[in-house]
């Protein structure tokens, strides 16, 4: 299946796609490639996400229980996503199809924890140069120093905020990187009534920076309409997990999707059925695969996933201050969903403040010093789990072999499920500002701000810095090669 | 009738037929070591309790103790040289201590950081040793294999077994299990054995309790190897790989 812009015409005969090795098989590694007539009409543009997951094959051959400490190390950013999603899916490989009230808290504890320091690193460090300064604005400060010298309290809140987050993930996971905490079945501690006064102290102060968050986007967005609802949007269908009861839950719960016009296509769908409901599609232009809903098609059936989906595709947020904002983003898109890529952010901001919230509601709940830490049952051969990561739906899924090796595992991680609609952004963006121009540093940018609203893990590596690695290469009708521009 | 040493300027008292490294470690005091362990006989083949006595160099757990003796232990010199044996060590097996549940119960993690090991320094062997997962309880991780023959000594002279051997020569040694199969399951191998408990690294473990410690209540998160194995029978990783209670459970 080619969309729009995905392959330019046969017909176009003089174009030529410029092939550009990868720069390297790591996350953090992306490029776009944009072919033009002679007229300097955009014909075809593809991100190439140069994304090499190994994990999938040496993982296998090694003993269950080291798989959540291993696979997440896929990323330095959200670990802790393919940490429990992992150790989700083993529970069920050793029968703890419920485990312990405690060992849930704690889990869930440092899911949200993650959440925040994830969507706080991603809005202040990468995304807010951007939003605050404009995107074609003087490149040598549109950074978080710059943000710092110019508007210093933000940038300070931005980086305690994820600080806090990781103390939440330190304290439950054992280090704020890569920790143990998850185990098949359980979690290996719980907190001390010390550790989680500790963390309240602070909690409330959380909830208060991140409401101030979600009103700096929510003003933005106000202010500049034409920019916020209209840079590189397009119409697509959702997806993401929610409790059986639709509200918003990161952790655990049922699939549900919504199409473009907010109808919903599935719902309350057990995530142990996933491969009967999703098809990866493979496209020779990528590594990464490109899924879709099965019973749609490729063409149909591809969707969004991360805070967008999220937001719009619960019934309610169970916590007072994000339900209060969700509303209030419901309301601004007018009961209809709102498609726009840059309320990503949006979105983000109100589940960063759904996060603390919920940080506090749990360090209130006794459970969480319990001593029952682990449990067991039934042993099985095959599991799934399911998280809602930062950026989206997470799918892990193992077989075990007698032996306790692993025999076969499939992930299916968020960015993969935002591909074509990074693509589809991508292209748009390129329409709207790209046809018949030069490039220049500016417009790079726009396409940067396109693939940065939706968070894609390719910005792993380099996160710090808020700077991905992007080549742009503009090629005329005669093939060659008219202007490159590379940031590393 | 008691006498005595001296190592690093400290006396240390023996009494006649002990090892430098048995008095040392009597006497609380840590000499770097990986194949050796009080209760079996010498080895003398990790070198990494190799000392210096009277100016020549020697191995602690292999030459005895006598009156007036000078003993170099934790100098520069000594240490520069064990943390080579160390990085030797690290580069001829497949040591991936952010995803092995030893990690923080290994001794041979612990020594290295005790030696200030930063780097592994030497090209990487990648030796291809497929685990052997046939046992119902026990796992063995070739991957991490040291050579220190304790699992052989441990099956042999305590279990009466012959469950394990080292083969091949030189580059090409390795670990195998004695059965016809090579499998630990079509051997008479038993969890409670002591050879499933005395591995310093992370070879032979029990199967599904990986992890179950968390970061911070592990043998040498609590404190360095030095102190940890001073006496020479505490803190050593293969008295470890049982689950322990955690702090808050």
């Amino acid at each position: 299946m080619s969309f729009e812009l995905e392959t330019a015409p046969a017909d176009a005969g003089t174009l030529r796609r410029v092939a550009i090795d990868p720069v390297s098989r790591v996350e953090g590694h992306g490029k776009v490639t944009i072919l033009l007539d002679e007229h300097n009409k955009v014909h075809q543009v593809r991100l190439h996400i140069v994304e090499f997951r190994g994990f999938e094959r040496f993982i296998q051959g090694r003993p269950y229980w080291e798989v959540p400490v291993m696979v997440q190390r896929l990323c330095g950013i959200c670990p802790v996503s393919h940490h429990l999603a992992a150790s989700k899916a083993l529970d069920l490989i050793v029968g703890a199809t419920r485990v312990t009230p405690t060992a849930d808290k704690m889990r869930r504890l440092m899911h949200y924890g993650q959440i925040l320091q994830s969507h706080a690193l991603h809005f202040f460090h990468l995304s807010s140069p951007d939003l605050l300064f404009g995107f074609d604005s003087e490149v040598g400060r549109r950074n978080i120093v710059g943000v710092a010298e110019k508007y210093p309290e933000i940038a300070k809140k931005g980086i305690l905020l994820r600080k806090y987050g990781q103390e939440v993930i330190r304290l439950t996971a054992g280090k704020r990187v890569h920790g143990t905490g998850a185990v098949p079945g359980g979690v290996n501690r719980s907190l001390s009534a010390d550790e989680r006064k500790d963390l309240l102290k602070d909690a409330y102060q959380m909830i208060a920076w991140s409401r101030e968050a979600v009103h700096i986007i929510k003003e933005l967005h106000q202010q500049n309409p034409a920019l916020y609802d209209h840079f590189g949007s397009f119409r697509s269908n959702f997806m993401g997990m929610v409790a059986p009861d639709g509200s918003l839950d990161l952790y655990h719960g049922v699939l549900r999707a919504k199409d473009a016009d907010g109808s919903i296509l599935f719902d309350q769908v057990d995530y142990q059925t996933y491969d009967r409901l999703i098809t990866e599609e493979v496209k020779p232009w990528s590594y990464m695969k490109f899924p879709y809903f099965t019973a749609m098609g490729p063409e149909h059936g591809w969707y969004k996933v991360g805070p967008l989906a999220r937001v719009q595709n619960c019934d309610s947020i169970p916590t007072p201050f994000a339900e209060h904002e969700r509303l209030e983003f419901v309301a601004y898109a007018g009961g209809k969903p709102l498609h726009a890529t840059l309320a990503y952010h949006w979105a983000r901001m109100v589940e960063m403040l759904f996060a603390a919230e919920t940080i506090k509601e749990l360090l209130q709940d006794d459970d969480l010093s319990g001593t029952e830490l682990m449990t067991s049952g039934e042993r099985r051969r095959e599991g799934v789990g399911v998280i809602e990561a930062p950026r989206g739906t997470l799918f892990h899924h193992y077989q075990v072999g007698d032996d306790d090796l692993v025999t076969m595992a499939n992930l299916i991680v968020s960015t993969t499920h935002n591909n074509q609609a990074m693509n589809t952004a991508v292209r748009e963006v390129a329409r709207q500002y790209l046809d018949g121009k030069e490039i220049t540093e500016g417009l790079l940018n726009h396409i940067e701000v396109a693939i940065r609203a939706y968070d894609p893990c390719l910005s792993c590596a380099t996160h710090a810095l808020g700077k991905m690695p992007l080549e742009v290469t503009l090629v005329d009708a005669e093939g060659t090669e008219l202007d490159r521009k590379y940031k590393a | 009738m008691n006498d005595s040493f001296m190592l690093d300027g400290e006396e240390i008292p023996f009494t006649p037929g002990q090892t430098v490294m048995q008095a040392a470690a009597a006497a609380g005091k840590y000499i770097p070591h990986l194949c050796w362990h009080p209760d079996f006989a010498a080895h003398g083949s990790c070198k990494l309790c190799t000392v210096k006595i009277g100016g020549r160099f020697a191995t602690s757990c292999t030459v005895r103790a006598a009156a007036g003796q000078e003993v170099e232990n934790r100098t520069d010199e000594l240490d520069a040289r064990r943390r080579t044996l160390l990085q030797l060590l690290f580069v001829e097996g497949n040591h991936f201590c952010p995803s092995c549940e030893k990690s923080g119960d290994c001794a041979l993690q612990a020594t290295a950081y005790e030696m200030g090991m930063l780097t592994p320094h030497f090209d990487h062997f990648y030796p291809d040793r497929p685990v052997d997962a046939s046992h119902p309880e026990v796992l063995l991780e070739f991957n991490r294999c040291i050579l220190c023959e304790l699992c052989v000594r441990a099956s042999r002279e305590v279990d009466g077994k012959n469950v394990f051997a080292l083969a091949g020569r030189g580059t090409k040694s390795h670990l195998i299990v004695n059965s016809e199969s090579g499998r630990l399951a079509d051997t008479d191998f038993a969890a409670t054995d002591r050879a499933a408990e005395v591995c310093p690294v992370g070879v032979i473990l029990k199967k599904r309790v990986g992890f179950a410690v968390p970061i911070g209540a592990r043998t040498y998160d609590l404190q360095p190897i030095s102190a940890a194995g001073g006496d020479g029978t505490t803190g050593r990783a293969g008295d470890t790989s049982a689950p322990r209670k955690t702090e808050a459970g």
